[in-house]
């Protein structure tokens, strides 16, 4: 029997789409509907899960299962739905606010657990569908609808928060790149555990240009260093690299040191220390990574495990029987 | 407002006739007194000592023993929410009450027939509860001057002259005798002290007739692996028992014989268990895996502890980060057409309440328990309380209403556990189970039923058919649900959501004409449960000068006060309500047939605030915040004041 072959097209749903023209989060649509018929999973065994935000509309607009859920517990969701239903691949859409602000603590624990889904978080710094406030990847001093004065807050760095919770895929891609982002997306699917792909989105109407740095093509070659694993860190295209000295990172001229100075990259590595270091440098001091940081292969799924019980006690004590269970222990008759 | 009066209305302890003993089991009592044996129809004990004194085990098996020996048991624990709270003071006090008895009892009794305490914590605060001529056994050695100290009494309580003139006082010098009993062990003075509470069964089985067999058994499972603690434990019992038989200090010893039951097999369940074993029957009569997604929280975290037990069962249990994780994993499950449930108390119900209007608005089925306890905010987590009523009902944002049931008994949580799951598939909606801290630690006999003779739960999830037939995933059948389309099925991919959905497809709508048809569909969907759940019966007459109204764990003692009031002449008859939402159809009918109504409950009015608002019906309340159940004289003697 031949399966059928899906276009994009097949992943479209017919509700029309309502992000605002020029949303960065139509190009990661775009993305998630080519990249899904190369994984080979039918549509109804695909399910779009997300919390509430502006990203968060984007189960409405696939032609698979989804839940719209509530605010920044869609991995809390997924959980109950994975752990069940372990024949489905769920993916989980977030952003900045709704991940690390009001679902915080579900974002840790769910990356700690390695539940077997794929997390997209949609990082544009700001609140955009309460319109305008800041996030808490927002930059310090940032002037926002809630912040006149400029923000007090520090950020957090979602890549560093998954890493200190173990991740065992942790990714960042651009909306702008789309070659880039359809592929980190593929990766991210095909990475058994839990993977995080944030992917730098742009609000052009609350917090246009944010990361215009990374993403404008001119300054990305400056200001961005995309990862491959077993590859020396360079950027600028080529002049440029990143060495270990100590416990830092800094940058070099390529010309001014030996080739192997150069820091080598090694997703695989289950320390994340050196990741770490990685998802730490930020612009303007350092230029910011893309690609894949961490995929360690080989840790037992939160999901299997649940489901692996459930198996070995049935292997055990056989199947339950309720008649045996509600005789077992002391009982008496009455006639 | 509820005063206690600890003299009045006292049945234990009087000679009863002997009865028709029907009992079979292969227990036999091994050791026979030789001393005078009185019958009498009931007895009820409590127990009471510091929180690491092992009552509550020895509450657990003197009650199995009581169930054992045939007796009908109603059991009531009592312990502080500190695990180890300050050794010897009154807040460390923990106590097990259990009554047993030869007729039918619903309660674990108001007034104590006897009181073991086994210091001087324990005996100042729950002397007030013995009743006069009771029996008091103190362990001796734990009243010297620390413990005074400790318990904050200027000098020993037991040397007051109005002890011993208005109770029967029987000194024992327990620690030294528990001592002496186990010394061939060669344990250290710390380990022969914990089996003291052995001791006190082993006295506390010879007043009252009891088989020693089922405890040693259980100390035989329980220490096997340490078969000196065992051997120690077993000869305390022993030295408990022989004292009583021996010691001057009694004259004689107690005997209630076994109850008339309606005849079948049984066993002794505690509310929790019984919840938990209610889901377990619904899964398999569903046929759906059970998930149980939850957070730990006192007192419901015993259902987690005991489902998880049962994975040979398809039992997957998460314990969650939190509990709006738990309830989300709930929503999660069931999307993928699991059995889905979650449980919790007051507070964490309160963090649940955004997703369970989700899953109201999602329209999936869903069971969530709240197993409640004495409130606001972290209020009183061990003690019991009748105050999420209308949290239950109305706790959600929006127009969110959710079917409410409340089960009765430790034993009807079993069958409540299954009609939650039944209405919450027929509909498709989440259903509120309404347990407390009362029923949820206390227990009963159960009889136990055949699975096989249950009801199967039938279950149907639509099947992706004509291609060219779109699919309407808020479609309405005859009950007004929807169906129920899971994650797997071609053709059938839809998408669910929190936001308002247009009739049918389940689009995102804001048009209001929609707005409000949607919001009248669920809320008719639930009314509409009335029509297929059994009609309100009433004990005592259909007409009266007064109804007593109840609802939940408060049964027991309600239906022993009416009782007592139809004895005494009065009429007086008791509507108790298991399905508080939506009520049985015949509900405002029946109010109105009597001339008073009044309504009891551990709070200040919630079910009487529903049942005025929705019947005009003037109701009177009995009402109760004190973290304990109603005891039967408080109840009686307030319909007296209504009369």
């Amino acid at each position: 029997m031949t399966l059928p072959v899906l276009k994009a097209s097949d992943f479209a749903s017919d509700q029309d789409v309502r992000w605002c023209p020029g949303c960065g989060d139509y190009s990661i649509l775009a993305q998630m509907k080519k990249v899904l018929p190369d994984l080979g999973v039918p549509r109804e065994k695909t399910v779009f899960i997300s919390g509430i935000g502006c990203s968060s509309r984007f189960p409405y607009y696939m032609n698979t299962y989804g839940m719209h859920s509530i605010h920044g517990r869609a991995p809390a969701f997924a959980t109950g739905l994975k752990s069940t239903r372990p024949d489905l691949m769920v993916w989980v859409i977030t952003g900045d606010g709704d991940a690390l602000s009001i679902g915080g603590n579900h974002f840790i624990h769910v990356l700690r657990r390695n539940l077997d889904i794929n997390i997209v978080l949609f990082n544009n710094r700001i609140y955009g569908l309460t319109k305008g406030q800041y996030s808490p990847t927002s930059v310090e001093g940032q002037v926002t609808k809630s912040t006149p004065m400029g923000s007090i807050d520090h950020p957090l760095q979602p890549l560093s928060v998954a890493l200190a919770a173990e991740a065992t895929f942790v990714a960042r891609s651009l909306d702008a790149h789309v070659k880039h982002l359809g592929e980190t997306l593929k990766r991210a699917a095909e990475h058994k555990g839990t993977s995080l792909v944030e992917v730098y989105q742009n609000c052009n109407v609350f917090n246009d240009g944010a990361m215009a740095y990374a993403q404008e093509k001119k300054q990305r070659a400056e200001n961005v260093i995309e990862l491959e694993n077993g590859k020396p860190l360079t950027f600028a295209n080529g002049t440029k690299g990143i060495r270990l000295v100590g416990t830092h990172l800094e940058v070099v001229e390529t010309s001014d040191v030996p080739a192997d100075d150069l820091l080598i990259h090694d997703e695989t590595d289950p320390n994340p220390s050196i990741q770490m270091m990685l998802a730490r440098m930020s612009y303007p001091t350092m230029p910011e990574p893309i690609g894949v940081l961490r995929a360690v292969g080989g840790i037992p799924t939160y999901d299997d495990q649940i489901n692996q019980q459930v198996e070995s006690a049935t292997e055990k004590k056989g199947r339950g029987d309720l008649n045996q269970l509600f005789n077992a222990g002391d009982t008496w008759s009455v006639q | 407002m509820i005063r206690v009066n600890q003299q009045t209305n006292h049945v234990s302890l009087v000679d009863s006739r002997p009865k028709s003993k029907s009992r079979h089991n292969n227990l036999h009592m091994e050791a026979t007194t030789s001393k005078a044996v009185r019958s009498v129809s009931g007895i009820t004990v409590r127990l009471a000592g510091d929180s690491g004194d092992g009552m509550q085990l020895l509450g657990t098996q003197l009650t199995n023993t009581s169930a054992l020996a045939g007796n009908d048991v109603a059991t009531f624990p009592d312990f502080p929410a500190e695990i180890r709270a300050p050794r010897g003071t009154r807040a460390g006090v923990s106590g097990f009450q259990v009554q047993f008895a030869s007729e039918e009892i619903f309660t674990p009794g108001d007034v104590l027939d006897a009181l073991v305490v086994m210091n001087p914590a324990a005996m100042v605060t729950n002397l007030g509860d013995l009743r006069k001529g009771g029996i008091l056994i103190a362990n001796e050695d734990g009243f010297n001057e620390k413990e005074f100290k400790l318990a904050k009494v200027e000098s020993n309580p037991l040397d007051a002259n109005v002890i011993e003139e208005t109770y029967r006082l029987i000194k024992v010098p327990m620690t030294q005798l528990t001592r002496d009993a186990v010394s061939e062990f060669g344990l250290g003075v710390k380990i022969a002290d914990r089996c003291k509470n052995f001791f006190a069964m082993g006295l506390v089985y010879w007043l009252f007739g009891r088989s020693l067999d089922p405890t040693l058994r259980f100390i035989r499972d329980k220490f096997g692996k340490k078969p000196e603690v065992a051997a120690a434990n077993e000869a305390a019992l022993r030295a408990g028992w022989a004292y009583g038989e021996t010691t001057e200090a009694f004259g004689e010893s107690y005997q209630v014989e076994a109850a008339e039951l309606t005849p079948g097999t049984y066993r002794n369940i505690m509310g929790n268990q019984a919840l938990a074993w209610g889901l377990i029957t619904a899964s398999q009569l569903s046929e759906k895996d059970l998930f149980y997604g939850t957070y730990p929280i006192t007192p419901a975290s015993d259902i987690l502890h005991e489902l998880t037990k049962y994975k040979n069962f398809g039992v997957r249990t998460f314990q969650a980060e939190d509990e709006i994780a738990a309830v989300c994993s709930t929503i999660g499950a069931a999307f993928g057409g699991g059995m889905a449930v979650t449980a919790s108390s007051g507070p964490g119900i309160a963090l649940k309440a955004e997703a369970m209007g989700l899953g109201m608005i999602l329209e999936l089925p869903m069971i969530i328990i709240n197993v409640q306890r004495g409130g606001p905010s972290t209020g009183l987590p061990t003690k019991t309380e009748q105050s999420d009523l209308l949290q239950a009902m109305f706790g959600r944002n929006g127009e969110s209403p959710i079917p409410v049931l409340a089960p009765q008994s430790p034993g009807d949580c079993f069958d409540v556990a299954i009609e939650a799951w039944r209405i919450a598939t027929e509909c498709m909606v989440p259903v509120m189970i309404l347990s407390d801290g009362y029923i949820a630690n206390g227990s009963e006999p159960w009889k136990i039923p055949s699975f096989d003779k249950l009801p199967k739960i039938e279950i149907r999830h639509p099947e992706g058919t004509d291609p060219e037939e779109p699919f309407l995933p808020y479609a309405r059948d005859e009950n007004l649900a929807r169906p129920w389309a899971i994650p797997g099925t071609p053709g059938l991919m839809h998408r669910v959501g929190g936001l308002e959905k247009e009739d049918g497809t389940g689009n995102v709508s804001y048009d209001p004409a929609n707005h409000q048809h949607m919001t009248d569909t669920r809320s008719n969907k639930v009314t509409k449960i009335a029509e297929r759940i059994p009609e309100q019966e009433v004990f005592g007459d259909q007409t009266g000068d007064l109804l007593l109204v109840s609802w939940g764990g408060t049964y027991g003692a309600c239906h022993t006060a009416v009782k007592r009031c139809r004895d005494q002449g009065h009429a007086v008859s008791h509507l108790h309500l298991r399905y508080i939402n939506p009520m049985p159809a015949n509900i405002g009918q029946l109010l109105s047939n009597f001339k008073k109504v009044a309504v009891a409950e551990l709070n200040q009015g919630q079910l009487r605030m529903l049942l005025r608002s929705k019947f005009l019906v003037d109701c009177q309340g009995i009402n109760k915040v004190q973290g304990k159940p109603f005891t039967v004289s408080e109840l009686t003697e307030s319909i007296d004041q209504l009369l």
